[in-house]
């Protein structure tokens, strides 16, 4: 033992001495290998959230509509008519930058079984992406094994890809985010919840072979990328979808069984994670046979058997003496599985080996007793300098025209259609509005609802000012979902950060979770689940902050919804909501001017929400024949996109006093365009003026071009053809 | 009138086919699981192989699902004059089983491909596409990896000979181009049937475009000629003489 003492053998798993003491002090001894093990994983950043769990409670979480917040497996909402939503966003950052196909997919494969594990069905993946700068060919590679990753295991598995975002910058080269969220429906009752209690109650463990691959996946997710991260490829698991559908089905059923205690998913951390987990929440304990654990390999070792991260399995629960109808069912999919362990009265984590005692942990510290970090916080230097932006200094043009066009031929503002193309978003029946719009919407069968979905994050906004870039997310998020004719309700959030250790980055996730709180306590949004990934670093060079938001939000009638594309010729094109002088931290300003610097447009919470619900009133009255969130690359890019989704022009004539770039590329927040025909003009003028929305007739719907003032004169044949290319 | 819809491990399109035809055509329907070896398939008339991935498509897609234990039952049905339908995944394996000719390989871009496609019409003299007009332009999506119809000469000169080809890829005007191939299958081939007309498999999913509120509704007239057909072969079984 005091070997281990000697070499710091705990650093080696990422553990300090300070924590290796609170260990030896929980056991009243020293933990051997494969205790330490347990430990490192399960005290790493990305099972505790040791860093950011004290400014994770800030968070608002609670609403009469929440039945699950953060602390299972996936966030729950009641949506009315016994109906429940479950969903989760998790980060696959690390895995993906490594092996971008196995990493994206697992990372897929990781949130289903999060979702599938209370019982309820999947229907619908959003994947939010950031990868470095899109001429490198490093970023090519990464990109398409991602995009093949997520479509391999999602369209196999059967769920569609609704929506996401993509996005390029120099900030993510060499650090890539991967965050995918996945949303179900479950009946009201059905619930499964992921404990084990029930002394004597059987430990069941299905699906695939336990394997070598992804061994302490967890700690590797939880320390920066470096040269030396290609070597570690063998902590990224290996996905099965066909596996992981089977899988998903047979879990669906045993949800039914009355026999069925607890469900949990054997995602990081393995089976360490997955059990003792299970049992702290029961205030149970698990003794675990590791000879009886299924194995794709000889000779697995104890350490291996429980740290191992091989991908579609599951633990459930199942009450003594009533494993049948379960383990039929599982062999009527033809899953593996077996009785590995029972639940005990003792709260404590006990593996044996052939009988003998291997490991025993007293599960409170394990779980519970992950030491909470307080980090210190402090300002980056030079923010000032960052935040300096002359207008004056900033060339105006006379023709925008090749502006616009390269603008459309940007990476992040160009068709994403190549890549949602590749992923299956129909596939369940229920999609209506598929993805390259504001949000997805999908139909809930046998119900009047629909549900609209989004995911939204702006790294650079918030490099800029992480507190803003957080609160114009939710905003966002919310417009989104708001512009499609949905009610706004629950927030998932996946916070991607640098090192905690670092002062600067634990000052931009600091103010990013204040953001983040102001924004969905006002706009009644709480966070029901989320991910933390931090350590987003290479040799040091921490990426732009990024929260992704991922919001869901509630249509009462499925057939009152409004897509972004133009419908028809003379229709009325108006803005809701004001342009300001704002060019700071615009696409515009870092595309065509190559600078990113500024502060991120402002934000005033209750004009926003003002014009969010009178933009869902006039959708939820028919009125509007379209509406189109006007944000990335302001309002030029807003009306060029839902000019080309039709192929409709349009004749747009700005009355404004502003330079004519804040005019055309600002990104003033609070804004939608809506077009509406002209026989509701009265009662959409009317409405406006009685609640005191500030709109402004902008153009109509017109022949094939796309005119603005004298700045803009396009085909939209000839916007098209840079937007895809 | 009982259709029938087989659940491989990994098809995904099954519940999605059994909403089609319950809700929306109101027709009786029931999953049929794919270990039923002894399963006769008594009492349907028509078999539909939904879209998915039957057994991960491992080895090559439809390779495994062609030697499941229900395709004993489906071939002897299909031979004996009943009605199969192979959607995607299910057309996969009709080519597999050698129900249908031709093969279907990787997709010409080498990825996977959704999206809404225009089909044109070949031939309505068949018991699938008895209700569509000859030429008509159809809007119904596409989903797949490995859609590229592939065949020798000989067997496309056949399909062509024989009047098989159902469903041609095609542009907004109905205009056969090598533009609106999604998948590079040959002469634009999207959908066939064999020579005595009872079995059909076709890339794009129909099921997925059966209501206004799913963008098109031309999957419907496919799955509605299924039902006449099927009425008027009851219409003759119970009056002879009429």
């Amino acid at each position: 033992m005091e070997k281990f003492k000697e070499k710091k053998f705990w650093q080696k798993w990422n553990l300090t001495s300070p924590e290796y003491q609170l260990i030896c002090q929980a056991l009243n001894r020293e933990p051997n290998e494969l205790e330490l093990g347990i430990f490192s994983v399960l005290w790493s950043e990305h099972c505790s959230y040791k860093n950011s769990r004290s400014l994770l409670k800030r968070l608002p979480t609670e609403a009469s509509w929440v039945v699950q917040g953060p602390g299972e497996n996936a966030g729950i909402i009641d949506i009315g008519e016994e109906e429940l939503v479950v969903m989760k966003i998790e980060s696959h950052n690390h895995p993906s930058a490594v092996e971008p196909f196995q990493g994206a997919a697992t990372g897929v494969g990781g949130i289903l079984r999060d979702i599938f594990t209370m019982g309820a069905r999947p229907i619908a993946l959003l994947d939010s992406l950031r990868f470095g700068n899109f001429q490198e060919n490093l970023t090519q590679y990464l990109y398409s094994g991602v995009v093949g990753g997520i479509s391999f295991y999602g369209n196999c598995i059967g769920v569609p890809t609704v929506a996401g975002e993509t996005v390029f910058s120099d900030s993510y080269q060499g650090n890539i985010l991967v965050n995918v969220m996945a949303v179900g429906l479950v009946k009201k009752g059905e619930i499964v919840r992921a404990v084990a209690k029930g002394v004597g109650n059987s430990v069941i463990l299905i699906g695939a072979k336990t394997g070598r691959d992804g061994i302490g996946g967890a700690a590797f997710a939880s320390v920066q990328l470096s040269e030396q991260s290609d070597e570690d490829r063998p902590a990224v698991q290996i996905g099965d979808p066909f596996t992981g559908k089977l899988l998903l089905e047979a879990c669906l059923e045993l949800a039914q069984f009355e026999e069925v205690v607890g469900l949990q998913d054997c995602g990081a951390a393995g089976l360490a994670s997955s059990l003792s987990e299970m049992a702290a929440r029961g205030e149970s304990g698990i003794e675990v046979e590791v000879s009886r654990v299924p194995q794709r390999e000889m000779g697995m070792s104890p350490f291996e058997i429980i740290l191992s991260e091989s991908q579609e399995r599951m633990v459930v629960v199942v009450e003594k003496g009533k494993e049948d109808r379960v383990l039929n069912t599982l062999k009527r999919w033809d899953l593996d599985s077996a009785i590995i362990g029972k639940v005990t009265e003792e709260q404590s984590f006990t593996i044996k080996d052939r009988g003998h005692q291997v490991a025993s942990i007293p599960l409170p510290s394990l779980v519970g007793g992950t030491p909470v970090i307080k980090r210190e916080a402090k300002r980056p230097e030079g923010m000032e300098k960052v935040n300096h932006l002359d207008l004056k200094e900033i060339e105006e043009f006379e023709d925008y025209n090749q502006i616009l066009l390269n603008l459309l031929t940007s990476p992040n503002l160009s068709s994403k259609e190549e890549i949602y193309q590749q992923y299956d978003y129909l596939v369940q029946t229920n999609t209506l509005i598929p993805p390259g719009d504001d949000a997805a919407i999908l139909r809930i069968k046998g119900s009047k609802k629909a549900l609209a979905l989004t995911t939204e994050g702006n790294g650079r906004y918030c490099f800029l000012d992480p507190r803003q870039g957080a609160r114009i997310a939710v905003a966002e998020a919310a417009r989104n979902l708001s512009c499609k004719g949905a009610k706004p309700k629950a927030v998932t959030d996946c916070l991607n950060f640098g090192a905690p250790e670092n002062r600067a980055s634990y000052w931009q996730l600091e103010q990013a979770i204040e953001g983040l709180s102001e924004a969905c306590r006002f706009f009644e949004t709480p966070v029901i689940s989320g991910n933390v990934s931090l350590y987003n670093e290479k040799e040091g060079k921490s990426i732009d902050p990024t929260p992704v938001v991922g919001m869901v939000g509630v249509v009462g009638d499925y057939r009152q919804v409004c897509s972004l594309a133009f419908k028809k010729e003379n229709d009325l094109i108006f803005l809701l909501g004001e342009s300001e002088e704002e060019l700071g931290g615009s696409e515009y300003l870092e595309v065509i001017h190559k600078l990113k610097c500024g502060v991120p447009p402002v934000l005033d919470f209750e004009k926003e929400k003002k014009i969010q619900n009178f933009c869902r009133v006039m959708i939820e009255g028919g009125f509007l024949a379209s509406a189109h969130d006007c944000s990335l690359g302001g309002l030029a890019l807003t009306l060029a996109e839902s000019c080309l989704a039709n192929g409709l022009g349009a004749e747009v004539e700005l009355k404004s006093d502003l330079r004519s770039d804040c005019c055309l590329f600002g990104e003033t927040q609070s804004r939608i365009v809506v077009s509406i025909s002209p026989t509701y003009y009265e009662k959409f003028r009317e409405a406006a003026l009685g609640e005191g929305i500030p709109f402004q007739y902008v153009g109509i719907v017109k022949g094939n071009r796309l005119k603005i003032n004298q700045w803009i004169n396009l085909a939209v044949s000839q916007l098209e053809k840079s937007w895809r290319s | 009138m009982k259709f029938g819809v087989v659940q491989f491990p990994g098809s995904n399109c099954d519940y999605d086919c059994y909403y089609a035809i319950k809700n929306i055509l109101k027709a009786p329907v029931e999953m049929i699981w794919h270990k039923e070896k002894e399963h006769n398939l008594k009492g349907y008339d028509c078999i539909v192989l939904p879209g998915g991935f039957s057994y991960g498509d491992y080895l090559r897609v439809g390779a495994i699902a062609r030697y499941s234990p229900i395709m004993t039952a489906v071939i002897d049905f299909a031979l004996k004059g009943g009605l199969v339908l192979g959607i995607c995944n299910g057309f996969q394996v009709l080519t597999e089983a050698k129900l249908l000719p031709g093969a279907l390989i990787r997709n010409e871009c080498l990825h996977f491909i959704c999206r809404q496609q225009t089909i044109r019409v070949e031939n309505i003299d068949t018991p699938f596409t008895k209700l569509y007009q000859k030429g008509q332009v159809l809007k119904i999506p596409i989903a797949h990896g490995e859609g590229c119809y592939y065949a020798d000469e000989e067997t496309i000169s056949e399909l062509e000979n024989h009047h098989q080809i159902l469903f041609r890829y095609c542009d907004a005007r109905g205009e056969i181009t090598r533009e609106a191939n999604p998948n590079g299958s040959l002469s634009n081939i999207a959908g066939i049937c064999n020579r005595e007309r009872n079995i059909v498999g076709l890339m794009p999913h129909p099921e997925r475009a059966m209501e206004e509120c799913l963008a098109s509704l031309d999957g419907r007239l496919l799955f509605e000629s299924i039902v006449i057909q099927l009425k008027q072969r009851q219409r003759r079984k119970f009056c002879p003489e009429t």
